[in-house]
Order: C-alpha cells, then structure tokens, then sequence
C-alpha cells in the first residue's frame, strides 16, 4: 500500500493508543451519587492526590479492548503452526461443562460434603490419567509443566534421602527443553549433559559412560524436542536404574503417544502431564497450567499433598500427612486442590473422545506432521532422517546462499495469513524450523499452509533476499526492533507531564 | 601474547600468567545481536569447563564455560551498558573477564588459531 491515511487505520485495521492515552479526566462509566458520611478509618493514610486512572466511558473502553483482540492472532483466528506447547484447538464442549453452575460456582472452602462430585471428578481425572500412562499413582496439584517437572524431581529428591543417599548428579539431554536443567538445579542437583547422536537421539555410549554411584537420574523427553521416539528410551530405563538412579520423563509431548505407548512399560519413574498440550485444556492467555505427574510404585510414597481418596463411598481431600498410613509426602506444591477448571476441562475431552478417541487424537497428530513433513522435505532440508512424530523439525540448509535467514522466511509467513512456526529451537539444529500443526487440522489447512512455504522458499532460491529482509508488510505493525526492545526495554507507562 | 581458542568458542589470550577471555566473532555470529551479558564476580573461582557468564542473544541464552581454572581479576564493565560491543568486536573491546590462571598446562587443552580456524571450517560443512 503506498499511501498514509489521515487517522493512521488500514481500512477497518483501526490504530489503538493504550488506554491511559485515552479519554479525559473526569468522564466515567458510570454516574453514581456521593456517598454521604463516609467517615475514614486510615488514621490519616488516605491517599490525597489522584490515582491517576483513565477516564473513559463504557463504549470506549468496549472498543479498547475489543480492537486489541482484533490485533491477536491466535488459534481460533488460523494456522498456528507452534502447536500445542503454545495452545491446540480447545473444543467448546470443555468450556460448556466448566460453565455448568454446579462446578462454576463451587469454592475451594466449601464443606467436603458438599463437594463429592466435584472430588469425584477429580478422582476420575487421576483415574483416566493412571490408566493411560499405566502408572500406580498421580499428583493432581501441580500447577503447570514446569511445576510438575520440579515435583517430580523433589520426588526423586525424598526418595534418595529416604535412600540415605547424597545423589546429586541428574543427566539432561542437550536437545531437552529448558526447564529440565533449571529443575534440576533447583533442586539442588547438579546438570550433567548427554550428546545427541547424528539421527537426533540420545546418544547411548555417552550416557553409558556419564552413569555413576552419584547419579540421581536422567530427565528426559520423550519423543523428544526434535520430534523423534527416543527408540533406546526401554534401554536407557535399565540402565539407569542399574545404575540406582530414577528416570524422570518430560511429558509434554505425550500427546504425540496417548493410547499408544503407556509410560509404565518404557520403565519410568515419574512424567508430568501437560493437560494443555494432551488434554485440550486452555493455555497462555487463555487458562492456567496444570501438569499432574503419575508416579512408579518407588516414588509414589513421596508424592505431595493433597490427594483425593475414595473410601466407604465417600471422597476425602487427604491434606496432612498426620492423615497418612506408611506414606512420605515431601511436602505440598499449591494451595487448595489444583487447577479445578483445567481438570473438569480435561475430563471433558478425555469423556467425550473415549479412549479409541484419544487413541486417534494422538495418531492424527502424527499423521498431519508427516504429511507436512513429506509436503515440505525436498523443497526445504529435514533435520534428521525418517519420519517425525507430531512435529516435523528442519534446518537453514536449503536457505543457504539465498541471503535469506529462518527469521526473515517466519516474517514473510505472517503476510501470507500464518502465524510463524517455532524458529531456533531445539538448540541443537541450525536455524530451526519447527512445526506442529496439531491433530485438528484439516488437510485443506495444511495444504494452504505447504503451498505458502513452497511459493516463500521459491521466491527465496530465485535471489528475491530483499523481500524477505522486509517482511512482513501487510501487518498494522513492520518488522519490530528485537535488539532494540531487548536492550532498552520499556516495561512501564510513563504520564507525559511527569516526564 | 599467545592467543588460545576453545571447542566452546571462547578466545583467551595470555599475559603473563593472566588470561583475558572472551567469545569468538564466530560465536557473535552464531548467536546474532547479543542484548545481555552476564559476567561473574570479581574474586570467582572458575573451574575448568564449569560456567563463567551468561550471554543472552535475541535467539538464545548461552552459557560461556571457564577455558581454566583460576580466578576472575577484572570484568569488561563496558558490556553492562552496551553488550552490543561483542558483536561489534567480539575478540578485542568485547571482552568478558580477566582471570589468574591457576595451571598454565591446561592451554594446552585449546587450540591456536589455525586449529581453531579449521574447527569451525569443519562446523559449516
């Protein structure tokens, strides 16, 4: 577009100034009376100038927000490529259930007897999630996948101490995420990295050779962050536990797998579950985490409070561990029962799937990555060899030469209508293109998405490496300052007179 | 002043039983505009291959592993303000921290800059 507006809106694409820019002092959304006789019990701590809030009526600030959720794009606006880590379609019927008064309204305080069904349906959570994992015991309460990471570990911490035993040493592939390190420091661990092998997995020998006396486990992904099966996860499982150590796992790409392979056969001993990533839960901006970690027969004695036990036809919160009947509790993680509404959301899709659905869930996922995979891999260069589970995994190889960069190709995806894939992650694979279109997309999607790509990487190849540096230009926003935002950051609003 | 590299990227060049140590304008441009640099506390003890600082790009945080044991004399305090000079000059003003070498045998651990030159050749490939 080659001309300015007078208003700085696109067409109906309207310019937003943050609300304290707005309005005037004075104007309200409502008009209500003085109180009278309001006598001040603050001692002479009253606040005596303005607080300094907008001044805005309610269409206003109807329209505020309204316009700033036309400038998001999310899951529910198109393609998403970054998948379930960020957020996977959330079916309405989740949100029809947890909006049900009866477990709407219910409060965290309220009598126990009162309660039963929605303990109950905790209890059936933990149920569905023990059955499917095929593990003897579930912590509900944590809080997000990377709570769940740091239960699991403090797990492992109280059985090596219960052990007598001053383990301190956990082994982490270099391709996991992030949080596995951090966990494991802190929790007092030290972090000891396995290499990779060339086809992208845990390279054996190495970790043969790291195992030791002072070895508290291994945490790793699986499939893994470059969307492979670890194939050596049953063998790695034997090792380690040879070697008296405990195998964390990180699921949070379970839902590559669930109705498939059940964790308890590939010798784990506890894995946290994102029910975002595999149970359709709502994430980021949209719901709290929630990571519930099952536990092996040898760690189950230390998972944390509380805990719902059905006895006698009742449901009971176990909450101290005086409750306790040969149990070690190491402590408890959050307040109250859990993330309530992400397992009455969890349960809903876990009911209305079945399990012969879940079982399709996760092997759609798979499906639509390797047909992405196979749409892709001649134009663009696949990272490792064979077939991806639910993410397919390239590098910068075939951008090599062109001018353009991972970066500059995401940009110039935006202005084809997609939301750029995950770029320069995992690590370990150069200039990473990492995509998951997740089970729910169509074909036709997929497709659209493949053709976009295809045409952005022909452009590329034909020496066009200007474009691609300019990209994206049809967004109300240009390509942003990254080293200028990370370096100067401006993280609060400043009034101008105060300047 | 003999000059070291490391298979980690760093650069360490010798004073004396001084060594200044950065990263390398190989590792600048891997990493892309670098926004933070994290070094350690003057008077640290570094242990060999244990971390030394954080370096954080708009694409990653990467830790810098100590070259040597020893221990941390000065640190480029230009960098808290501008970490944008690594970039700039990765292996002169960009320099991360000055560190009394414990054992001078461990240089011989690191490569001279003809090894390191044909290390990264053979990382492109």
């Amino acid at each position: 577009m080659s001309f300015q507006t007078h208003t700085g809106n696109r067409g109906l694409v309207l310019e937003e100034k943050l609300i304290f820019e707005q309005g005037e002092a004075g104007r309200c959304g409502v008009d209500l009376p003085k109180p009278d006789a309001v006598k001040s019990r603050l001692g002479g701590l009253e606040r005596d100038s303005d607080v300094g809030l907008p001044g805005l009526s309610e269409p206003q600030v109807v329209r505020h927000y309204t316009r700033l959720s036309q400038k998001n794009f999310g899951i529910d606006s198109g393609f998403f490529p970054l998948g379930s880590c960020t957020m996977k379609h959330n079916p309405r019927l989740n949100e029809k259930v947890a909006r049900m008064p009866g477990l709407a309204d219910l409060h965290p305080m309220q009598p126990e007897s009162t309660v039963q069904g929605a303990l109950e349906l905790i209890d059936s959570c933990a149920h569905w999630l023990m059955v499917l994992t095929g593990m003897p015991a579930v912590a509900m309460s944590p809080a997000s996948g990377a709570q769940g990471e740091l239960c699991g570990m403090m797990a492992i911490r109280a059985a090596l101490d219960a052990r007598g035993e001053n383990r301190r040493r956990v082994l982490v592939p270099e391709s996991a995420h992030g949080t596995n390190p951090a966990t494991a420091a802190a929790c007092g661990f030290t972090v000891d990295s396995i290499p990779a092998t060339a086809d992208g997995r845990v390279d054996l020998a190495a970790f043969e050779a790291k195992l030791g006396d002072d070895v508290a486990g291994i945490m790793l992904t699986n499939p893994n962050t470059c969307g492979l099966f670890e194939r050596d996860v049953r063998k790695i499982a034997d090792l380690v536990h040879a070697a008296g150590g405990y195998f964390y796992c990180d699921g949070a790409n379970f839902n590559a797998i669930v109705g498939r392979v059940r964790p308890a056969d590939l010798g784990i001993d506890a894995m946290h579950i994102n029910l975002h990533k595999t149970f359709s839960t709502p994430h980021g901006g949209g719901g709290p985490g929630s990571g519930p970690v099952v536990f092996s027969d040898a760690l189950a004695p230390f998972a944390p409070l509380p805990y719902v036990l059905h006895k006698d036809g009742k449901f009971h919160l176990v909450e101290t561990a005086s409750e306790q009947d040969g149990k070690k509790p190491f402590g408890r993680l959050k307040g109250f029962h859990g993330q309530m509404g992400m397992f009455i959301r969890a349960l809903t899709y876990m009911k209305s799937h079945g399990a012969d659905g879940l079982r399709q869930a996760s092997g759609d996922a798979v499906l639509n990555a390797n047909y992405l995979l196979a749409r892709l891999k001649d134009k663009l260069s696949v990272a490792f060899p064979g077939y991806c589970m639910h993410e397919a995994l390239f590098d910068d190889e075939f951008l090599k030469g062109t001018g353009v960069s991972t970066l500059d190709l995401a940009k110039a995806i935006i202005d084809e209508g997609f939301h750029p894939m995950t770029m320069y992650f995992p690590l370990v694979v150069h200039g990473a293109l990492l995509v998951e279109p997740t089970e729910t997309e169509t074909k036709e999607s997929i497709d659209q998405f493949c053709d976009a790509v295809l045409s952005l990487v022909a452009k590329a190849e034909s020496g066009d490496a200007e474009f691609f540096k300019n990209a994206p230009y049809l967004t109300p926003r240009r390509r942003l300052d990254e080293t200028a935002a990370a370096r100067n950051p401006v993280l609060r609003w400043v009034p101008k007179n105060a300047e | 002043m003999a000059k070291y590299f490391s298979k980690e990227h760093e650069w360490l060049e010798l004073d004396g039983d001084v060594a200044t140590v950065g990263i390398t304008d190989y590792a600048q441009q891997a990493l892309g505009d670098i926004v933070y640099v994290e070094l350690p506390e003057v008077g640290k003890k570094l242990v060999k291959d244990g971390d030394a600082a954080v370096v954080e790009s708009v694409k990653a945080a990467s830790d810098v592993y100590a070259p040597v044991d020893g221990e941390i004399l000065e640190t480029n305090e230009m960098l808290e303000d501008n970490p944008g000079l690594v970039n700039e000059d990765a292996e002169g003003e960009g320099w991360f921290f000055r560190v009394k070498i414990d054992d001078e045998s461990q240089l011989e651990d690191l490569m001279d800059q003809e090894s390191y030159n044909d290390f990264i050749e053979g990382l492109e490939d």
